[in-house]
C-alpha cells in the first residue's frame, strides 16, 4: 500500500508527469492511428451492410465508440475531480480540466453522427426523445464544468468549485446510460451488453466496432495527456522547472 | 461562545422566515412568476381546452421548476454579502446541518406554496381530473429535489460576479431527471395509466438528493468563502 501511495504521489508531481507524459504520448498515438486505419477499413469495406439499414449502418462504427467514450470521459473527469478534492492534488484538477473539452467534443460528435444516422433511418435529424434529450444534457454538463471553472479568477478555487459540480453531475450518467432501455422510444436499445456476454450483433460487425473503440480510446488518452501538459505549463508558468524543461 | 445544534437549526429557520416575512413582496415573487408563466402558454399556443389538457402537466412542471430556480438563485446571496455566512462557518455547528435548515426554510416559503398552487394552475389548463393527486405528490418530491440541487448551484455561484447567468446553466442539466420523471408521472395519471413507477423513481431521487446534496452545498460554500 505504501509503495502504491508513493507512486501515486510521485505521479502527482507536475515535473515528473511532464517528463513521463512526453515519452508516453507516442505509445498511445501510434497504435491509435494503426487501429483506426484497420478499423475504418473493416468498418467501411469488409463489414456487411445491414438488411434493414443498408450502408448507413456504417455510421455506427463511429457513433457508438464516440458515444460510449463521452460517458466514460465524464466519469473519468468526475473521478479526477474527486481525487483532486480529496488528496488536494493539483495535477488531478489539471487532468479534469483537460478532459472537459475532449468530452464535450465527443458528445457533440456523437450527437452529430447520430443525427446523420437518424435522417435516413428515422426520417428526421432530431427528435425530443428521452435518450437524445438526456444525452444533450451531457453536453451542457461539460459546458457548465468549463464555464464554472473559468468564472473564478483564482485557478484553485475554480478547480474546486468545478470539481464539486462534476461529482454532483455523476447522478445523470446512469440515467443517460439506461435511458435507451427505460424509455422505449425512437432510439433503439443498446445491441451489445457487457453483462449478458452474448451480443445482439454479428461478429463481422462486432470486430470493426471493437477495433474502432480501442482506436478512439487510445487517441483520447493521448489527447488528454497532451492537453494536461498544456494545462501544467500554464499553471506552473512561474515555477523554475518550467524554464529548465523549455530551455533544454 | 458555542451554539447547540438545535439552537442553530431553529434559529436559522426562524431568522429566514422572519426576514422573508419582512420582505413579503420578494417572498411572493416566485408565486406570481409561476402564475404569469402559466398564463403565457394558452396565449402563445392555443386557448383550445383539449389541446391544453394534453400539455397541462408538463407546463405546470416547467413553470414550477423555473419559479423555484428563480428564487433559489439568491438562497445564500444575502448571507454572503452581510457576512452571516462566515459566522455560520465559524459557529462550530457543521455547515451541512445549517444548510439543511436554510433549505427547509426556503422550501416552506416557495416549494410548498407551489405544490398548493399547482392544482389551481392545472385546473385552469384543463388537466384531466385523475391526475391532481399525482401532480401534487410528484411536485412535493420534485421541489425537494430542485431545492437540493439548486442549493448546490447557489453555493457554487454565490461569490461569482456573473453568477446570475451561470446558475441556471449549471443547475438545469442536473434537474432534468426529476423533470422527466415528474412530468411522466403526471402524464401517466392523466392518461389513466399507473404513475407508480415514475413516482417511486422520483421518490428515490428525492431521498438521494435531500440526504447527500447538503454535503456538496457545504463544500461549495467553503470554496466560495475562501
Amino acid at each position: 500500500m505504501n509503495a502504491f501511495m508513493n507512486w501515486f504521489y510521485r505521479m502527482a508531481s507536475p515535473p515528473h508527469f511532464y517528463r513521463w507524459s512526453g515519452t508516453a504520448i507516442p505509445w498511445f498515438l501510434v497504435p491509435a492511428t494503426v487501429l483506426a486505419v484497420i478499423g475504418l477499413y473493416l468498418a467501411l469495406v469488409t463489414s456487411p451492410t445491414d438488411y434493414q439499414m443498408g450502408d448507413t449502418v456504417r455510421i455506427m462504427y463511429v457513433h457508438v465508440p464516440v458515444a460510449w467514450l463521452s460517458l466514460m470521459c465524464y466519469t473519468s473527469m468526475a473521478v479526477a475531480s474527486a481525487i483532486g478534492l480529496i488528496w488536494r492534488i493539483k495535477l488531478a484538477h489539471a487532468v479534469a480540466a483537460a478532459i472537459a473539452p475532449a468530452g464535450a467534443s465527443l458528445t457533440a460528435l456523437a450527437l452529430f453522427t447520430g443525427s446523420l444516422w437518424g435522417k435516413p433511418t428515422w426520417g428526421t435529424y432530431w427528435v425530443w426523445d428521452a435518450r437524445l434529450t438526456s444525452y444533450l444534457m451531457l453536453l451542457f454538463l461539460f459546458a457548465g464544468f468549463a464555464l464554472l471553472r473559468n468564472a473564478f479568477s483564482d485557478v484553485q478555487r475554480g478547480d474546486r468549485a468545478a470539481a464539486i459540480l462534476a461529482i454532483v453531475g455523476v447522478v445523470n450518467i446512469p440515467i443517460i446510460h439506461y435511458s435507451v432501455n427505460w424509455w422505449n422510444t425512437l432510439h433503439q436499445p443498446a445491441s451489445f451488453s457487457v453483462t449478458k456476454g452474448q451480443a445482439g450483433i454479428d461478429s463481422s460487425m462486432l470486430w470493426p466496432l471493437f477495433t474502432m473503440l480501442f482506436a478512439v480510446t487510445l487517441y483520447l488518452v493521448a489527447l488528454v495527456l497532451m492537453r494536461t501538459r498544456n494545462e501544467v505549463l500554464i499553471r506552473e508558468r512561474r515555477k523554475a522547472w518550467i524554464k529548465e524543461v523549455l530551455v533544454k | 461562545m458555542s451554539v447547540s445544534y438545535r439552537q442553530a437549526f431553529v434559529g436559522q429557520i426562524r431568522k429566514d422566515l422572519r426576514q422573508s416575512g419582512r420582505r413579503l413582496a420578494q417572498t411572493l415573487t416566485p408565486l406570481f412568476f409561476f402564475s404569469v408563466v402559466i398564463a403565457l402558454f394558452p396565449l402563445a399556443m392555443t386557448p383550445d381546452s383539449e389541446a391544453l389538457a394534453k400539455i397541462a402537466g408538463g407546463v405546470v412542471w416547467v413553470a414550477a421548476l423555473l419559479a423555484a430556480l428563480l428564487s433559489l438563485q439568491t438562497l445564500f446571496r444575502g448571507d454572503f454579502e452581510d457576512g452571516s455566512l462566515e459566522l455560520m462557518a465559524l459557529s462550530g455547528v457543521p455547515m451541512w446541518f445549517q444548510v439543511i435548515a436554510k433549505q427547509m426554510a426556503h422550501w416552506l416559503l416557495t416549494g410548498l406554496p407551489l405544490v398548493i398552487l399547482a392544482p389551481i394552475a392545472a385546473y385552469s389548463l384543463n388537466l384531466n381530473g385523475d391526475a391532481y393527486i399525482t401532480l401534487m405528490m410528484a411536485l412535493l418530491l420534485g421541489t425537494l429535489v430542485l431545492s437540493s440541487f439548486g442549493a448546490i448551484g447557489a453555493a457554487l455561484t454565490v461569490s461569482v460576479g456573473q453568477g446570475g447567468l451561470l446558475f441556471p446553466v449549471l443547475v438545469l442539466p442536473l434537474i432534468v431527471p426529476a423533470l422527466i420523471l415528474g412530468a411522466k408521472a403526471t402524464e401517466f395519471a392523466a392518461q389513466g395509466r399507473d404513475p407508480g413507477g415514475a413516482l417511486s423513481l422520483l421518490a428515490a431521487l428525492c431521498i438521494l438528493s435531500v440526504s447527500l446534496a447538503p454535503f456538496a452545498t457545504a463544500a461549495s460554500l467553503r470554496v466560495s468563502l475562501d
